[in-house]
């Protein structure tokens, strides 16, 4: 019993221990941007692995989750006689909150686990203490440039991912079900507002990219340098930033549109 | 780390397509095409009863957008609801008769302000007030009007 107490003590340690490091981690990242600034080479070459390789999986979820919800939204609609509104339900499920949430759960599939595992391995090879033998700051050269570059994708994922949704539910539910060109998208032009519902969903795309990527980049830097450590990281990747997703997406979706 | 061309092309693209896609979520998709963005002038107009109506409820002309509602308020004194219109700088020849009335469109749709002319020569100017005003209708009124006259119908046969 006496144990199991301490052991219970022991993990809260540990798990305060890991959250002033990630915080200490996080300063230190942010801290070196400005040296990634000064050679843009280095994040357009991670823009590319981050961002630009992301793009097909995001754009073609995308295109499905919107096909899907015109498809399902049509069948409720069409109950009431309200199929007009088909283009309201979808814009707005995908502009405020499928959007973001569904970029930022593939996000850090497709793109946080490369991260992790990709500056694992350099750990558990030992580049990382290779570049401080030679007065390289690791930091500064491998985290910063993929920390921003993942900062700066997933708003843009985001953005590619719901107009694309909004087209799919537009090719099912106008072109498939026959719902009218014309009310698909004044419906919603008249419902989806530019503040309220666009650049909240934006706000919400940044923030899930700062925490996927900083999740991510630190998983990987903290890792437990062998081949199991790396394999642990990756999955904590993957179940950390699904769950700070989901649940932040709660907090910010009860502090934007909660009364 | 080398830097090809085509990585650049790659990541500009890259960069060009997210901001096109925000492009389109706030012009195609968000209400700010439909937003009036020219001069507009304020009108009111008294109610006894505005039913749902909202601020930023649409006001038609003829079933032509015109304008926004853009306040409402309620008068102590009158015991009234005061709603602000705000119409476009390019509608200012509404005769000073003209009455304001509160539709529903459709049967569960949003409410809006109808305007309709009428024959003066005298026009509404910034700030002044419609006299002749319609308040929304209330579907449980009816409703329960209709049964009560119903009562009184069976009452006296």
């Amino acid at each position: 019993m006496l144990e199991w107490i301490r052991e219970l003590g022991r993990g809260g340690f540990r798990y305060f221990e890991k959250l002033g490091r990630s915080t200490l981690f996080l300063i230190k990242t942010l801290a070196g941007i400005p040296a990634v600034l000064a050679r843009p080479g280095l994040l357009v070459a991670q823009l590319l692995s981050v961002g630009v390789l992301s793009l097909l999986i995001i754009t073609v979820s995308g295109l499905f989750v919107g096909m899907v919800l015109a498809l399902q939204g049509y069948n409720t609609l069409v109950d009431f006689g309200a199929e007009e509104s088909l283009g309201v339900v979808v814009s707005l499920s995908i502009v405020r909150e499928l959007g973001p949430v569904v970029t930022a759960l593939l996000f850090a599939g497709r793109a946080g686990s490369a991260l992790t595992a990709e500056i694992g391995l350099m750990k558990a090879t030992e580049q990382l203490s290779g570049m401080e033998m030679m007065a390289v700051d690791p930091i500064h050269r491998v985290i910063a440039p993929r920390f921003l570059a993942g900062f700066l994708s997933m708003p843009l994922l985001a953005a590619v991912f719901s107009a694309v949704g909004i087209y799919g539910g537009f090719f099912v539910g106008v072109g498939l079900l026959g719902v009218d060109d014309g009310a698909y998208w004044s419906q919603m032009q008249a419902k989806v507002d530019l503040y309220d519902d666009v650049l909240n969903g934006v706000i919400k795309s940044v923030v899930f990219g700062f925490v996927a990527t900083w999740i991510a980049v630190f998983e990987g830097y903290d890792t437990v340098p062998t081949s199991e450590g790396v394999s642990r990281a990756t999955t904590r990747t993957v179940v950390h930033s699904a769950l700070a997703v989901l649940g932040l997406d709660f907090v910010l979706t009860a502090l934007m549109f909660g009364e | 780390m080398k830097q090809t061309k085509s990585t650049e092309m790659l990541v500009g693209m890259f960069i060009a397509a997210g901001l096109a896609a925000l492009f389109v979520l706030a012009m195609k998709v968000s209400n700010l095409s439909t937003l009036s963005t020219g001069e507009s002038y304020q009108l009111i107009a008294r109610f006894e009863n505005i039913g749902g109506l909202k601020v930023r409820s649409p006001v038609t002309v003829g079933g032509v957008l015109v304008g926004r509602v853009s306040a409402i308020d309620y008068d102590n004194e009158r015991f009234q609801a005061v709603v602000t219109l705000d119409i476009e700088e390019k509608y200012n020849r509404f005769p000073e008769d003209t009455s304001a009335s509160i539709f529903t469109s459709g049967l569960l749709g949003e409410q809006y302000v109808g305007l309709e002319p009428g024959g003066l020569e005298e026009v509404l100017t910034d700030g002044s007030q419609i006299e002749l005003t319609q308040s929304a209708i209330i579907i449980e009124k009816l409703v329960s009007k209709f049964l009560f006259d119903r009562a009184a119908e069976g009452g006296t046969e």
